[in-house]
């Protein structure tokens, strides 16, 4: 083992050599992913569309059930399959579809250029290694760095995420930190080898308020400071509206509403976005109107035909209740609702 | 706090000096007490008849404990629980339970907090089976059936099983199995948390609804400031076992004094792009420091900006400050307007 | 507030994990019996067994099923005949039938079995409840005892018991097994009680004022009893072989009682020139005891949600 630095192997050179660096980070097109359940097939994602831009934040909102994480795990290659099974779809990565891949350059693609960070930061690290040999261990494998030399990384990364006496810190279990100072070491095990795309499943839900104002900031700094592009994955629309650029809205597995944030929360064009932000309570505001979305989300193993929100819906029609599903209606540019009477939604 | 007048009834629940400590132990023959969690240390609240008193606080502020402690399900160090004017300390064990029936809880996790092998019927019944004086034997299924409507479920699903309700209603199965005895006071531990967004707006109307028919109080506890806002009358915001800031929703919401309150609410996200980058936000520094061994003088004054010499020496009562109108405990207590606040 | 849904519009319940989506469209929550029935019959193994108890037990319930031959009824002159027609099993060294023996040895193998197994599950699953609820010196007093039985060497307890007491039938036979045998039932049932005492709805119920015994056989047992229910199904299972061994051992059931314990100890000498006499009771045997400790597997994969 030496000290130098990206040990490229031919097999990795002939991987970078296929990427198309004028294609977006990565755009998903048309995926479908099942569940093989004992009451049938459960579709937890039919035909999810999204791009994402270099440097952009995208959220993917929905609530539980509408596929969004089962969508972040396609895109990592790490569903438990089976039962889960991709049906269908391409999941494009700066052209080349991950889907397509060999085992190793999968493993290739989640080690060096698309990380990700989750809820539960304590059961994503390993309890019995101390975070600086967990960090290192990452520069041992892929940087074939030295003992030495990744142990210095790792004290940089932590310092990176702002975590206090990082040179201490270093030699500390997984327990041995507060649940705002795990997620940071969990964002700084994903951005160790500088991947282009980071994608975080609910990074802050098991935290408190000030700590998750704490982890967000950290989080959009160290995106605007490495220019990656971020997929945040959430069921809160206060966060998507402190952070992301553009908003995918997941209703039973599909996109049903995709547009810029500002535009989205100004004047939603489907009526499940309308009808999610007229029910959530707001702090900046005194004796608001909460409405109801009425009803429940659907089951999977039986969604309804034509809209799948259509039974919840009040601007349903009977077109609603028939396939084909509604398409992806263009709204404006970057906009799409896949509502047959967005207008209607948009102008009310 | 007693000093405010209030549109309520008369006060039915309150606490004073309320202390629960639990002692870490070392040893195991020979066990020796080297300190203790001050999970509640001190807490005076106050509630009145058809009212909602909202605790916010983030994990380990001791609001959980505190729910425990108004329920019986833990006993309290120190302090007293005065239910409508009885101290429970001095109740009978006899007179216990039909006191114990006014006030009630409701939990945060609509999955764990439904026993799996019972039905919905069984599930709202049991009240009926601890406490038999409340309904005639022959009426309760009638009673139970009631309930279940009451609370908007189907009176035909009396013989399902939780797991075939969904979160929403499930939490409305324990909304009705609170209500069975009828009880003037609930508690109600995290009821929305666990639940979709979609769903929370249901379950919090349903309550307010139930409040309003019923004259039900409250007591709401609950991370989620933006939901206690919409259902709160009064705010007790909770700081390692301490009440630092108590006052009307408007008080604590507008006119905030204390800066754990005013860190707290500039953190809460807004679902509104358009004040991105404008809300005046105060970012804490570090966490929580533990509860077995909390800061000397104010507890908050290891993360706060203000703090001065006097804040480690002195602690802060809670009480109503110059420039103020509700009691806040911070020796320099100042109002700042953080919520929706542009600068 | 007609905004209220009535709950009519959802007869199926939503298909949603606890807390975090993903995983939670991969299956419904179904109750944990209802569930594990349905795995189970989907077993093959778990129904060869039960197929296989289901012989056994009837052998031991109605052996007038199986044959009207009397196994009393010897004629000394057929001793050791190989099977032939109307004897498949043929005959044993003193002339009798073998099959009939065979069936009617099938009675006090399972009774002393099941009578052990009902013996450990009432007194382990009862000290253990009250160690795991009270907890505190309860606690420590019982488990302690649980210790000390624990290191008591199963085969030497027994032997040293069974020759003191020197009556050696069903019932002391049962009782010594019951003896050396409660301990693990304790410790499982104690475990299973100590993390059900403290969930939601047992608080719940404690919140509404219900009193311990409430608490007890409510709520606690029935989440409790599944782990204990593999348990004593594999219990079953070593009891029977426990029996054989301890009459091998010759402190079992005596002669003239009829069991596969004492047909293998009576034939062992005869292996070579009788083989038959030896392969039937032992194939029986070990059939019964790896039926239940398959059914018990079966049971606990069943029961084990992270299994599935």
């Amino acid at each position: 083992m030496t000290t130098e630095a990206p040990v490229k192997s031919p097999s990795t050179a002939r991987f970078l050599s296929q990427l198309d660096m004028t294609a977006p980070p990565l755009e998903v097109r048309n995926l479908h992913v099942e569940f093989h359940t004992t009451s049938g097939e459960a579709h937890a994602v039919n035909g999810m569309n999204f791009v994402l831009s270099q440097g952009e934040t995208r959220a993917i909102l929905g609530e539980s059930g509408s596929g969004k994480s089962v969508t972040a795990q396609a895109i990592m290659g790490i569903l438990d399959s089976p039962p889960a099974k991709i049906t269908h779809g391409e999941i494009l990565y700066r052209g080349v579809d991950l889907l397509k891949l060999s085992d190793e350059d999968r493993r290739r693609v989640r080690a060096n250029h698309i990380a990700m960070i989750f809820q539960d930061a304590l059961s994503a690290l390993n309890p019995v290694f101390t975070v600086g040999f967990q960090l290192g261990e990452l520069f041992r494998k892929h940087r074939g760095m030295s003992r030495q030399a990744s142990k210095a990384k790792a004290i940089e990364l932590l310092d990176m995420v702002k975590i206090p006496a990082a040179k201490q810190r270093v030699n500390d279990f997984p327990h041995q930190f507060s649940g705002g100072m795990r997620q940071r070491v969990m964002i700084a095990m994903a951005l160790a080898l500088e991947p282009e795309i980071l994608i975080a499943d609910e990074p802050t839900t098991a935290l408190d308020v000030t700590v998750q104002a704490q982890v967000m900031g950290l989080l959009s700094e160290l995106q605007r400071e490495h220019n990656m592009s971020l997929i945040l994955i959430t069921h809160d629309m206060g966060v998507v509206a402190d952070v992301a650029d553009s908003i995918s809205v997941m209703y039973a597995g599909r996109v049903v509403e995709d547009a810029p944030v500002a535009d989205i929360y100004a004047r939603p064009a489907h009526p499940y976005t309308k009808a999610l932000l007229e029910s959530i309570p707001r702090v900046d505001l005194k004796g608001q109107e909460l409405a109801v979305i009425k009803g429940l989300p659907p089951v999977l193993t039986n969604i309804p035909p034509g809209c799948a929100f259509h039974p919840r819906c009040r601007y349903a029609k009977d077109n609603c209740k028939v396939p084909p599903e509604p398409p992806h209606y263009d709204v404006d540019v970057n906009r799409v609702a896949a509502c047959h009477y967005w207008r209607e939604v948009i102008e009310s | 706090m007693t000093d405010t007048p209030s549109k309520f009834g008369e006060v039915v629940l309150e606490t004073k000096d309320l202390r629960k400590h639990y002692p870490l132990t070392q040893g195991i023959v020979f066990k020796k007490q080297v300190g203790a969690v001050r999970a509640v240390d001190g807490v005076n609240i106050q509630l009145r008849r058809g009212e909602t008193l909202g605790v916010v606080g983030e994990s380990g502020c001791g609001k959980s404990t505190l729910a425990r402690l108004l329920v019986g399900l833990e006993q309290p160090t120190d302090g007293s629980i005065m239910l409508k004017g009885k101290d429970l300390s001095k109740v009978s064990s006899r007179d216990m339970r039909s006191v114990r029936r006014n006030i009630q809880m409701v939990m945060q996790d609509p999955y764990t907090s439904l026993n799996p092998r019972m039905t919905v019927g069984d599930i709202i019944g049991e009240p009926f089976d601890i406490h038999p004086e409340v309904v005639p034997k022959k009426g309760r299924i009638a009673r139970v059936r009631e309930l279940i409507d009451l609370v908007g479920l189907n009176a035909d699903h009396i013989n399902r099983y939780p797991h075939q309700f969904s979160g929403g209603q499930r939490q409305r199965i324990g909304i009705a199995r609170a209500l069975a005895l009828n009880p003037e006071i609930i508690v109600a531990d995290e009821p929305v948390s666990a639940l979709d967004v979609s769903i929370q707006a249901q379950v919090v109307n349903l309550l307010e609804r139930l409040q309003d028919e019923f004259g039900l109080a409250y007591i709401f506890i609950a991370h989620d400031l933006s939901v206690v806002r919409h259902i709160a009358d009064r705010v007790a915001v909770m700081y390692l076992g301490k009440v630092v800031e108590t006052g009307n929703e408007d008080e604590i919401y507008e006119h905030t004094t204390h800066p754990y309150s005013q860190a707290l609410l500039s953190a809460v996200p807004v679902p509104d792009p358009a004040l991105r980058g404008l809300r005046d936000q105060i970012i804490l520094e570090g966490d929580v420091p533990s509860p077995a061994n909390p800061p000397s003088g104010c507890r908050f004054r290891t993360r706060c900006w203000k703090a001065q010499e006097i804040c480690a020496q002195e602690e802060p009562p809670l009480m109503v400050r110059p420039g103020s109108e509700h009691p806040s405990a911070c020796h320099f207590a100042e109002e700042r307007q953080v919520v929706g606040a542009v600068s | 507030m007609s905004d209220l849904i009535p709950s009519a519009t959802s007869d199926e319940p939503a298909l949603q994990s606890s807390s975090s989506e993903g995983a939670g469209a991969t299956g419904g929550t179904a109750s944990l019996w209802s569930d594990a029935r349905k795995q189970l019959i989907r077993n093959p193994i778990f129904v060869i067994s039960s197929l296989y108890i289901l012989v056994v037990s009837s052998m031991a319930l109605f052996p007038g099923l199986w044959t009207d031959q009397d196994p009393r009824n010897c004629i000394i002159s057929q001793s050791r005949k190989p099977p032939q027609d109307g004897h498949p099993f043929g005959f044993n060294i003193l002339g009798c039938d073998y099959y009939s023996h065979a069936i009617y040895g099938a009675q006090p193998s399972l009774s002393i079995a099941i009578g052990a197994t009902v013996g450990i599950v009432l007194i382990g699953g009862t000290l253990g409840l009250l160690a795991g609820f009270y907890g505190g010196w309860v606690d420590t007093i019982i488990s302690r005892v649980v210790d000390i039985f624990l290191s008591l060497p199963f085969l030497l307890g027994a032997l040293v018991f069974l020759t003191v007491v020197k009556v050696q039938n069903i019932l002391t036979i049962t009782m010594v097994l019951v003896i050396l045998g409660w301990t693990t039932i304790a410790r499982v049932m104690r475990g299973a009680v100590l993390s059900a005492k403290n969930l939601d709805y047992v608080l719940a119920a404690r919140s509404l004022g219900a009193g311990n015994l409430r608490i007890m056989l409510r709520h606690i047992l029935p989440n409790a009893i599944a782990p204990v229910t593999v348990l004593a199904t594999i219990a079953l299972g070593s009891f029977v072989a426990a029996e054989a061994t301890l009459t091998f051992l010759g402190v079992g059931l005596q002669p003239p009682e009829e069991s596969w314990g004492i047909m293998i100890t009576d034939h062992q000498v005869y292996f070579l020139e009788a083989p038959w006499l030896l392969i039937f009771p032992t194939t029986l045997l070990i059939g019964t005891v790896l039926s239940f400790i398959l059914m018990g597997d079966a049971l606990r994969d069943a029961l084990d949600p992270k299994m599935r």
